[in-house]
């Protein structure tokens, strides 16, 4: 037996040069160690089969069905899709998260790469200011928000209302108005997202290889003309994939909305991921599940167009 | 001045991301770097030399102290604000929210929701959540990185595809129809509401983690495996005697995303877990916040939020390590 089998051996790596063994009796599968790694293999199969690839299938085809819990799901076409695209709400709800995205980038895109930056020229103690900078990204993210949530008490004895007294401004409504609730929300977002953007840029300003530095001297580079002809220019790799990593994340925000406000007020907060969660949680009477996915799905497309059309643009830009 | 050669940026993220075993080129530089001293070593943006002309010297040194006075007001600040406020009078706080010192202190607050509000239970159950997902998502990621990247199927770059395919689709796709899969789970048909099986599974399937793993193991020497396989060792002991007790630094960023993700997770608990009995902090803290006085809200916020500051203070260089990896993995 052992003269004709191959040897047992567990990885099957060199392929070519067994090319004329072709007999594939289960013997041989399991001697060859394909069972075994089917084993190993069988956790995530099941994990990813029925809790990802399962679902996002599932979506697809749920978009074009009526699905409730009840009955048999019906195949109805693109009705799910009019229905969304009809519904007026779904235009506050992308302009929203657009402002939303905005604000975040302009809080939150230029502020941890000048804190990282400086941070990163910090000598004694710099554990200290990483450590302080990331603490807000520890906290829940729950109990961030109903911290703040009294924090913007549009009373005159508000926190934020007392802090801005100080200096003779205020007291403002934050989250009771229309007008300043959507910032309100952005800057918490913000206080308790940077410190994770902080690090990734602190690490990748470790990567910049200081003979670009000694050569920028050679040449006679002030320290703003190194920060703006060397360290940026490095730094664009990483610079570039948090910007459409933070687009995303922002497209597909939810906690700040659904806990500072509930989309109020007057729908000033209401963002695309609480209009699915409105379409398909939020009313007694039962989900418009069929709504909800086509909505997921639309967004994850425009998504996935924006990230490729981004990625399309910067790679000519790099480039050129 | 010694300056050492490192690699220009992409090589190094990708470096620091396959870090192999032995001596992760991080720490090496972090130890470099502790060793240097305030002067000489390693250099930044400005040079040592530029470091000692005044021009230079005061500016950075108040810009440098300004940092901290900076960070300090907005790390720390609302942190220390809520530990004064969890054991301050109700009316104090409300009046006067921006005083130094609370007129009267009351400890008992933090007992009250401890015990009252029964903050013991649902925090049991955010670590009940914890420890479980925790478990799930290290069994399938070390399991699955092991046999895709040392057991090598010839299947084996199909699902690699389908596995790093998952991370390019937002997981909003997948609310309404995980939702219905965790109502209705194919062939077993048994719903799953309000066990902590609908919050672990689902966690477990985490391309990320997979991803993370496998790459850290296509790293490790090969020829440790054959040198164990030539000794007889089957799959399974290799994997238990050779592979998991090398790969401790990569299941340590795995435990730090996992124990992250699962004790901030509110969307998905809130949908799944509708027993008030069984729900975590995050899906409670909300419900208690319209319904309790605000004294004892502050308290339970307080004791929400110091467990994991906790954490991160004790395991405060893995923790700044994956965040810094979750950058360079992403990309």
């Amino acid at each position: 037996m052992s003269v004709i089998d191959p040897p047992v051996d567990g990885a099957p790596a060199s392929t070519g040069s067994k090319a004329p063994r072709r007999r594939r009796s289960p013997l041989t599968w399991v001697r060859g160690g394909g069972l075994s790694t089917l084993i190993f293999l069988l956790p995530m199969l099941i994990a990813f089969g029925v809790f990802s690839w399962f679902p996002i299938v599932r979506a697809l085809v749920m978009s074009v069905q009526e699905t409730n819990l009840v009955t048999a799901p019906t195949w109805v076409g693109v009705e799910n899709f009019r229905t969304v695209l009809a519904d007026p709400d779904l235009w506050t709800a992308v302009k929203n998260t657009g402002y939303f995205a905005l604000l975040a980038l302009i809080f939150g895109y230029p502020i941890p790469l000048a804190l990282a930056v400086v941070m990163s020229e910090v000598k004694r103690w710099r554990g200290i200011y990483t450590a302080l900078a990331y603490l807000p990204v520890v906290v829940p993210p729950v109990v961030s928000v109903l911290l703040w949530r009294f924090f913007y008490d549009g009373s005159e004895t508000g926190v934020f209302n007392t802090i801005v007294g100080w200096v003779g401004l205020g007291p403002y409504p934050w989250l009771q108005s229309a007008t300043t609730a959507m910032p309100s929300l952005v800057l918490e977002a913000t206080w308790a997202a940077a410190g994770g953007t902080v690090i990734i840029y602190l690490a990748a300003l470790t990567g910049v290889a200081p003979e670009l530095y000694d050569a920028a001297e050679v040449d006679g580079a002030s320290i703003w003309q190194k920060v703006w002809h060397v360290t940026l220019p490095q730094l664009r790799g990483v610079l570039l994939i948090t910007l459409i990593l933070q687009v995303i994340g922002t497209a597909q925000v939810f906690l700040e909305p659904y806990l500072f406000t509930g989309g109020g007020p007057a729908n000033a907060t209401l963002t695309v991921l609480l209009l699915i969660y409105n379409y398909a949680f939020g009313s007694s009477l039962g989900g418009d599940f069929g709504s909800a996915t086509a909505l997921s799905v639309m967004l994850a497309v425009t998504l996935g167009i924006l990230s490729a059309v981004y990625f399309r643009l910067t790679r000519s830009w790099s480039t050129s | 001045m010694t300056v050492t050669a490192q690699p220009s940026t992409p090589e190094v993220e990708a470096e620091v991301a396959v870090s192999g075993p032995e001596r992760p080129s991080w720490r090496r530089r972090l130890i470099r770097r502790r060793s240097s001293g305030s002067d000489g070593g390693e250099r930044g943006i400005i040079s040592p030399f530029e470091r000692r002309r005044p021009g230079v010297k005061y500016p950075l040194k108040a810009s440098t102290i300004g940092l901290l006075i900076i960070l300090l007001i907005i790390g720390l600040g609302p942190i220390l604000w809520l530990a004064k406020g969890a054991i301050t009078p109700t009316q104090d706080t409300l009046r006067q929210p921006m005083a130094l010192w609370p007129n009267g202190m009351e400890w008992s607050t933090l007992s009250t929701a401890w015990n009252r509000e029964h903050l013991d239970q649902y925090f049991l159950n955010t670590v009940f959540v914890a420890a479980g997902s925790w478990a799930s998502q290290l069994f399938v990621a070390a399991t699955g990185g092991y046999a895709l990247s040392v057991l090598r199927p010839k299947y084996g770059p199909i699902l690699t595809g389908l596995v790093v395919g998952t991370l390019l689709v937002p997981t909003v796709v997948l609310l309404v129809p995980l939702y219905l899969t965790v109502l209705n789970p194919p062939l077993w048909h048994h719903s799953m509401l309000n066990s902590y099986w609908a919050l672990w599974l689902p966690a477990a399937a985490n391309p990320f983690n997979v991803v993370l793993v496998k790459r850290f193991f296509d790293n490790l020497p090969r020829e440790v495996f054959e040198a164990a396989r030539v000794d007889g060792a089957g799959p399974f002991r290799l994997f238990w005697s050779i592979v998991l007790p090398l790969s401790k630094p990569i299941l340590g960023v795995v435990s730090v995303f996992a124990v992250i993700a699962a004790w901030k997770d509110f969307l998905w608990p809130l949908l799944v877990i509708t027993d008030p009995q069984k729900q975590p902090l995050s899906v409670r803290l909300p419900v208690l916040a319209d319904l309790i006085e605000l004294d004892v809200l502050l308290a339970a916020l307080f004791i929400s939020t110091i467990i994991p500051i906790v954490l991160f203070l004790v395991f405060q260089r893995l923790f700044l390590r994956s965040a810094g990896l979750s950058g360079a993995v992403k990309g």
